[in-house]
């Protein structure tokens, strides 16, 4: 599921990543690190905001960038609630919650700037995420024996 | 058990109410007080979204939470019970016959008018009004904005010395 949108579409900004603290910021600096992509999002951090503030700056965000996609850390956190309010609007916003660094990673690399083709790339994204959630040992005591 | 915490957060349900004070506290319900929530399905869809499937969450406006504030509190679960602003939750201690006794501010963010008196508490003159009168009444008011904060104090709140 490769873009087709080339080098050009992957340096705008489709996605908002928001969160907790540093969350956003932290995490988009691991996806720069190892992809050299990290432009693909924007970050936003919730400290020190009321709800209305939070979903205000999202707002505004999403028109800056012409973004279609929300990432956020938490399903109850005020970020998503926000991200939930403005779906109300906006029918083709998509939000993606309980992100992590696999889900992001993937997102970079598929899609393009255009609503259809950013749900899609959320999609996969979601499931690249959640394949990547592993603890070992699978289960106590089953570590191999030493 | 029963209630075990009154707080006033203009976010409502969030991640410190949910997971930060929540899961110390192993929360089986949550009221949240608002006229306006309470008269909306989609806004209780909204928050209802991100809690966790063993926990209930009741919609109350000011009137139905303190015709049921007894029960709340018979609970055999552990409970949080919600406003968004000092007005809301002065509305139901003035119902609820002196039976709330401690209220926490978790989160009263800027907003026009308001001074900052807190890293997470902004007051305006009449919301510090209202709250040095529920002090007056005998209800403990003290900042805290998760379980693992030290609890600041109304006096220095509004002496804006609580962040040292």
């Amino acid at each position: 599921m490769n873009s087709e949108g080339g080098e050009a579409a992957a340096a705008s900004p489709r996605a908002i990543v928001a969160g907790h603290g540093d969350f956003a910021a932290g995490v988009i600096s691991a996806v720069a690190q190892i992809t050299g992509r990290g432009e693909v999002f924007v970050a936003m951090t919730n400290r020190g905001l009321a709800a209305e503030d939070i979903a205000k700056q999202m707002r505004d965000h999403l028109d800056a960038s012409g973004a279609h996609v929300v990432f956020t850390d938490l399903p109850a956190g005020s970020c998503t609630i926000a991200a939930r309010r403005l779906m109300r609007e906006r029918p083709d916003l998509v939000l993606v919650t309980g992100t992590n660094l696999a889900t992001l990673l993937d997102f970079v690399f598929n899609g393009d700037t255009s609503a259809e083709a950013a749900a899609l790339a959320a999609q996969h994204a979601v499931a690249r995420g959640r394949e990547s959630l592993v603890c070992l040992p699978s289960a106590p005591g089953a570590a191999s024996g030493r | 058990m029963g209630v075990e915490l009154y707080r006033i957060d203009d976010r409502l349900i969030h991640g410190q109410v949910v997971v930060g004070w929540g899961q110390p506290l192993d929360v089986g319900f949550i009221v949240l007080v608002d006229d306006e929530v309470a008269a909306s399905e989609w806004e209780q869809e909204l928050y209802r979204m991100g809690v966790p499937p063993g926990v209930d969450v009741f919609f109350e406006s000011v009137e139905t939470a303190a015709h049921d504030h007894d029960r709340f509190r018979g609970d055999e679960r552990a409970g949080i019970v919600l406003t968004g602003d000092i007005a809301t939750m002065t509305r139901l201690v003035d119902r609820a016959n002196g039976s709330i006794r401690a209220v926490n501010l978790g989160g009263i963010h800027h907003r026009a008018g308001r001074t900052q008196r807190l890293r997470y508490v902004f007051l305006t003159p009449d919301e510090e009004r209202q709250l040095r009168e529920l002090a007056r009444r005998g209800v403990a008011v003290t900042a805290q904005d998760v379980p693992a904060a030290r609890p600041v104090p109304l006096d220095d709140v509004l002496a804006g010395t609580g962040d040292s």
